[in-house]
């Protein structure tokens, strides 16, 4: 219903190794960012030369129009002179336009590619990570890692950093410009820039920190919409709508409040700068003036200063929204290395051995397993598989039955104990290989959006189409999925109702079959299955154990019957051992669960 | 356009706070153009005519007109920062108000990536544009007008010499926007692809990384981040080409007046000051063409946005009450299927082809089949979470089609094959369906289904958290809690897909009396896998293909020969087996 988000809106201090390393993607592109700053600097001085080429041009009509009125005439020159500094004005136009075509297309070559980079990687590593991580992290949580992170990062990479090299550049052209002027009449102007610094520093910081608490509720409002989105089915099966609404306006109303704090400030913001902007261009009207009637300063000189003085705040307010992004980048550089530094699973072996061609013998020693730290719930497993045969895994919830599914996976690492595959301690198997040589059928039948055909050629790639319908045949799927709108070319959607729950078995089963494994690691999952999809199933089944050894956790009598060896757990351990006669005979465990189990279909055959 | 009337009449309401935004922009726009008046005054009444005196007033003028105009400034930005929240809390309150209410038919073929894609990243779009891009846009057009003319009384002559590039300036902008709205399109929709592959490989993991198909993920998500750095470039390029064409139009025109105006200066047609005033509003004359790049560029990708917006706005509610839907009192539970034709989608083979059946109040129906055989189908049908394709379903003899939903829906008991749990308390999912019941009813309704042992065990009791951030369940303990929050609904009529072969023995046991429970004096349908269950039943409906192929009691079923006997023999024969 309402959960409360993380909040996205982090700022974190700036830190140099995360920075450096955050640069470092932009380390292969280094020749493209300095091209784009040079660039940048071309353009940034023909941009402050406007105001000096106006000087210039009242210097010269200044002193020609006194001639005029003194009746004196225009003096030679001046025609051409003005020409001249028109052509000038168009020269730095132009130079500037080439100059912001190449830095625009450097920086964002540098930066689009790094971020390329930067979301490839993380995305990479995704793949690699334990599934301790997984159990540990919430989905959304990773999601905003790869969108929401790296998207703050990208605005930093391919905008902010360059236009923070623009406005350092502009900000000393301007103030060299202005020294070069008139010494006195700037350092007067400079008297009030130190009030503005301070003035537009102080309004950053505090909107900023308005606007984390903006992305703190906006965050509760997305967690919020999410699991809206996921639960409704059952919210309408609840006629559970309007309640719904009442607590989604609750949230939306707090993110809007927090948004009107924000623009309160903001709304301070711009005026308070503006207006002591308007002082310092007082001070030089003023001074300025003076100085003029003084004849210490020509009037070009104070038309100069006048605009130069405008161009003041726009360089000042983005170093001030760059300090921001930056502490909002580096919070999302933070998390996402963080991600990044998450070791992978169990690490492949430094001397990786071979699997000779499988034959599939399976050995677990004395296996000690926990999920978390201190909560063991294998205690000392030991069993053996032999080629061929199939060992099925009985026992109630929470035996262990699946983390003997998940360690022989390599999904985690057993704290103590070996299991080895064909002898070869499957640590000491790159574990790419090791899972090619097993198939995993799991009880929740994922399928991808997708056709149906390629989610049966998911188990092994390179597939041909007739290898996809031949697996699909083998299991009794090709009927049915031959009967969709579009057969196998069919698109299934993660939580679409097109195929039932009995039919994504059986596609799970054909993507298994297809993959051809030596060992079959199978988590039975009858339960959804009826009596007469059994059926189907079962001869399915037959045929995917043929000639492999398995390891199934057993829910089907069948399975439980024609199985090789029976492991029945119990609390962690294995407390029997034997085949299904030789069980039923000892009266133990499992004769128990198997009366238990199984007496439906017993009392059935009795009445 | 049509997009554009439509986001201003979500702000209609608040017109008031877009009428004190649009004061305010008038008044600040008339503070800006005092300024370069000001400026004129000090170099040619000050300076050139010696009136000394005047400098430190006209000082003075321009921080009082940067403070009037401040006051100004920080009404209209709040107003109309109001103005846009206010729409977009109204928007987010309508796209959930209509997400809830979106039919069955809808989420099957929607991805929460790209729905989340909409509510997040496009609204937030269309919050920025018409928090600051609108009374931009209405302030810039101003600004050029009032420019324009005030350009006209300086000098008329000078004045019609730059107009020209006005045009050219227009012309630059015009290309930008035409070239690069539609890539802001396409970008939007790479990076809600991205989105959603990546949601799918994170929901699929275990399957991933159980066929090792790591490296296809890869590739996967290679190429659609390709395909984003791919549509960036482009978009960059087409950028880099047009947005700097319109500075340097609209410098042709500073370079026309710095010559003629000069010349005008010397020859005194104008004064100095009107030279320098005349260079401060042609900069102004030029801002707003420059800025109108950035914001229609701006207001595309809003526009954008608010189509995608709307659209998912728009998207039918295939199941939607009719207008003066009948109320229903307490239902019976009399339920009847009057030859329902009905099919997932067009073209797709009918999930229920022509089955006609009947339920009395209180009977408890089994449903058996192969797997696609129309079971679960039909539990879709009488909650009208779809509309049927041709016939009618009737409930205490009215079609629910014409019924009011909530009342329908409210009066039906629904425990799912697969249990969603929200992340909250446990009590508060039990209340699900009644989220003003009182503790103890929680607790009976958890007594009944079996789970109060369990959950009172826990170190929080009721106040566990469950959920995707919470404590995970195993699947008996949810289907427990769905149990429980089926019977606080105390439900005329009940639909059970079974899901309970799943679970240990042990649990089984627990699960079978918490539905003896709830069935008892319910319309009950269930869909079943064991016969145990089946026996539950008063009848027993064997579907084939959407079509009922046999109805009867157990009894009456395994007497002649049929699906029912077979299913009900190969059962039978494995027992006997393992006997």
């Amino acid at each position: 219903m309402h959960p409360r988000g993380q909040g996205s809106g982090e700022r974190a201090p700036f830190r140099l190794a995360t920075f450096r390393r955050l640069i470092g993607y932009l380390a292969p592109y280094r020749r493209d960012f300095a091209l784009a700053s040079l660039s940048l600097l071309l353009v940034q001085a023909a941009l402050q030369a406007g105001p000096y080429l106006v000087k210039r041009a009242v210097d010269l009509v200044t002193p020609a129009r006194a001639a005029v009125q003194a009746g004196a005439g225009v003096p030679p020159g001046t025609l051409a002179g003005l020409f001249e500094i028109a052509a000038l004005y168009v020269l730095t136009s132009l130079v500037s336009w080439g100059a912001t075509y190449a830095q625009t297309y450097f920086m964002s070559w540098a930066g689009q590619n790094a971020i390329y980079e930067l979301r490839a990687e993380l995305y990479a590593h995704l793949q690699r990570l334990s599934f301790r991580f997984f159990d540990r992290q919430p989905a959304g949580v990773v999601m905003s890692r790869v969108t929401n992170d790296v998207n703050t990062i990208e605005e930093m990479l391919t905008q902010s950093l360059l236009t923070i090299v623009g406005s350092v550049a502009s900000l000393v052209l301007i103030v060299t410009m202005m020294l070069l002027l008139n010494v006195r009449l700037a350092l007067a102007a400079f008297v009030v820039m130190p009030i503005l610094g301070a003035a537009v520093f102080f309004f950053s910081v505090r909107v900023r920190r308005a606007y984390d608490e903006v992305r703190n509720t906006i965050a509760n409002v997305y967690a919020n919409l999410q699991e809206s989105i996921s639960g409704v089915r059952v919210t309408q099966s609840f006629t559970r709508e309007s309640v719904n609404l009442d607590r989604f306006t609750g949230i939306n109303d707090e993110n809007f409040q927090a948004n009107m704090r924000a623009e309160r400030l903001n709304a301070l913001f711009m005026p308070t700068v503006d207006a002591i902007g308007a002082l310092a261009t007082a001070v030089i009207v003023w001074y300025g003036g003076r100085l003029v009637i003084g004849h210490d300063l020509g009037y070009g000189d104070l038309v100069a200063f006048v605009m130069y003085m405008d161009r003041f705040y726009g360089p000042m307010r983005q170093m001030a929204s760059f300090y921001t992004q930056m502490q909002a980048a580096m919070a999302a550089a933070d998390k996402v290395f963080g991600v990044m530094d998450e070791a992978p699973e169990g690490r492949d072996p430094v001397r990786p051995r071979r699997l000779s061609a499988g034959r599939g013998r399976i050995d677990f020693e004395d296996v000690r397993f926990g999920y978390r730290e201190g909560e063991e719930v294998l205690h000392g497993v030991s069993f053996t598989a032999e080629p061929g045969r199939t060992v099925a895994i009985v026992g109630p919830t929470g035996a262990g039955k699946s983390s003997l599914v998940n360690l022989l996976a390599r999904f985690y690492d057993p704290w103590s104990g070996c299991i080895r595959l064909d002898g070869v301690d499957i640590r000491e198997i790159p574990q790419r290989e090791l899972r090619r040589a097993l198939g995993i059928v799991l009880q929740d039948n994922f399928l991808f959006s997708g056709t149906v055909a390629e989610n049966i050629r998911y188990g092994r790639l390179d597939a041909t189409d007739e290898e996809v319908e031949a697996a699909a045949r083998a299991v009794g799927a090709d009927a049915f999925i031959r009967r969709l709108p579009e057969g196998y070319a069919t698109v299934v959607h993660e939580r679409g109702s097109l195929l039932s729950t009995g039919q994504r078995q059986l596609v799970a089963f054909a993507r298994a079959l297809l993959r051809d494994p030596a060992v079959l690691v199978l988590d039975e999952a009858t339960s959804n299955v009826d009596a007469a999809t059994e059926v189907l199933i079962q001869r399915a089944l037959a045929r995917l154990l043929e000639g492999r050894t398995a390891l199934v956790i057993a829910h089907r009598l069948s399975t439980v019957r024609g199985a090789d060896l029976i492991l029945v757990m119990d609390g962690g351990r294995v407390v029997e051992r034997g085949r299904h006669e030789e069980l039923l005979l000892a009266g133990g465990h499992y004769a128990e669960l198997y009366r238990a189990q199984f007496k439906d279909a017993v009392a059935k055959a009795g009445g | 356009m049509k997009t554009l009337f439509r986001v201003l009449r979500y702000a209609r309401p608040y017109r008031s706070s877009l009428a004190i935004g649009l004061l305010g922009l008038v008044v600040g726009t008339a503070m800006d153009m005092a300024v370069p008046v000001i400026t004129r005054y000090v170099i040619d009444f000050v300076l050139l005519a010696g009136h000394h005196a005047w400098l430190g007033w006209l000082a003075a003028a321009i921080v009082a007109t940067a403070s009037f105009k401040g006051v100004f400034w920080f009404f209209q930005r709040y107003a109309m920062a109001f103005m846009a929240q206010k729409v977009i809390f109204d928007v987010r309150g309508d796209l959930y108000r209509h997400l809830q209410e979106l039919s069955f038919r809808f989420y099957d073929r929607a991805q929460t990536g790209q729905i989340m894609s909409r509510v997040s990243q496009d609204v937030e779009l269309l919050r920025r544009f018409l928090s600051f891009g609108v009374i931009q846009l209405l302030g810039q057009v101003l600004s050029f007008a009032v420019v324009l003319v005030l350009l006209f009384t300086i000098d008329p002559v000078l004045t019609a010499v730059v107009l020209p590039v006005v045009p050219l300036v227009a012309l630059a902008v015009w290309q930008f926007n035409r070239r690069v709205r539609p890539k802001y399109q396409e970008i939007q929709q790479k990076q809600a692809e991205i989105t959603a592959v990546l949601q799918e490989n994170v929901t699929g993991v275990r399957v991933v990384r159980s066929f090792a198909a790591e490296d296809h993920e890869v590739e996967k998500f290679r190429r659609v981040n390709w395909a984003y750095l791919e549509k960036n470039l482009e978009a960059m390029r087409l950028r880099a080409t047009w947005f700097p064409l319109m500075s340097l139009s609209a410098d042709l025109g500073t370079m026309l007046v710095l010559a003629i105006g000069g010349w005008r200066t010397v020859t005194g047609t104008i004064s100095l000051g009107m030279l320098v005033q005349f260079l401060q509003y042609l900069a102004m004359l030029f801002t707003p063409l420059r800025m109108l790049g950035w914001l229609v560029n701006m207001g595309s990708r809003a526009i954008a946005a608010g189509n995608r917006v709307f659209e998912l706005l728009d998207t039918r509610r295939e199941v939607a009450e009719r207008p003066g839907a009948l109320r229903l009192g307490r239902l019976q539970g009399a339920v009847r299927l009057e030859r329902v034709r009905f099919r997932y989608q067009p073209g797709a083979p009918w999930a229920l082809d022509g089955v006609d059946l009947a339920v009395e109040p209180g009977e408890t129906i089994a449903l058996l089949g192969a797997t696609g055989s129309g079971k679960s189908t039909i539990l879709q049908l009488i909650p009208r979470f779809y509309d049927v394709d041709e016939g009618c379903v009737r409930v205490d003899g009215h079609d629910v089609r014409d019924v009011r939903l909530a009342d329908l829906r409210r009066q039906i008991g629904i425990v799912p094959q697969e249990t969603f749990l929200f992340s909250t308390t446990i009590a508060e999912n039990i209340a699900y369906g009644r989220p003003g019941a009182s503790r103890e009813e929680i607790v009976r309704a958890a007594k009944a289904a079996q789970i109060h042992d369990f959950i009172a065990s826990l170190p929080k009791g009721y106040e566990t958290v469950v959920g995707e951030r919470g404590l995970g369940l195993s699947g008996g303990q949810k289907q427990r809690i769905a149990i429980a929050r089926a019977l606080l609904l105390d439900p005329a009529i009940l639909l059970l897909d079974e899901a309970t072969s799943s679970v240990d023995t042990e649990t089984e046991a627990l699960i079978r009396e918490a539905l003896r429970r709830l069935l008892l004096g319910r319309t009950a349908f269930v869909v079943a896998h064991r016969l145990s269950t089946v026996r539950l039943a008063d009848r027993i409906v064997v579907l084939d293909e959407g079509r009922i192929v046999q109805e009867g009691t157990h009894d009456e079923l395994v007497r002649v020969p049929g699906l029912y006997r077979d299913i009900v023999r190969l059962q039978l024969a494995e027992a006997r087996e393992a006997v």
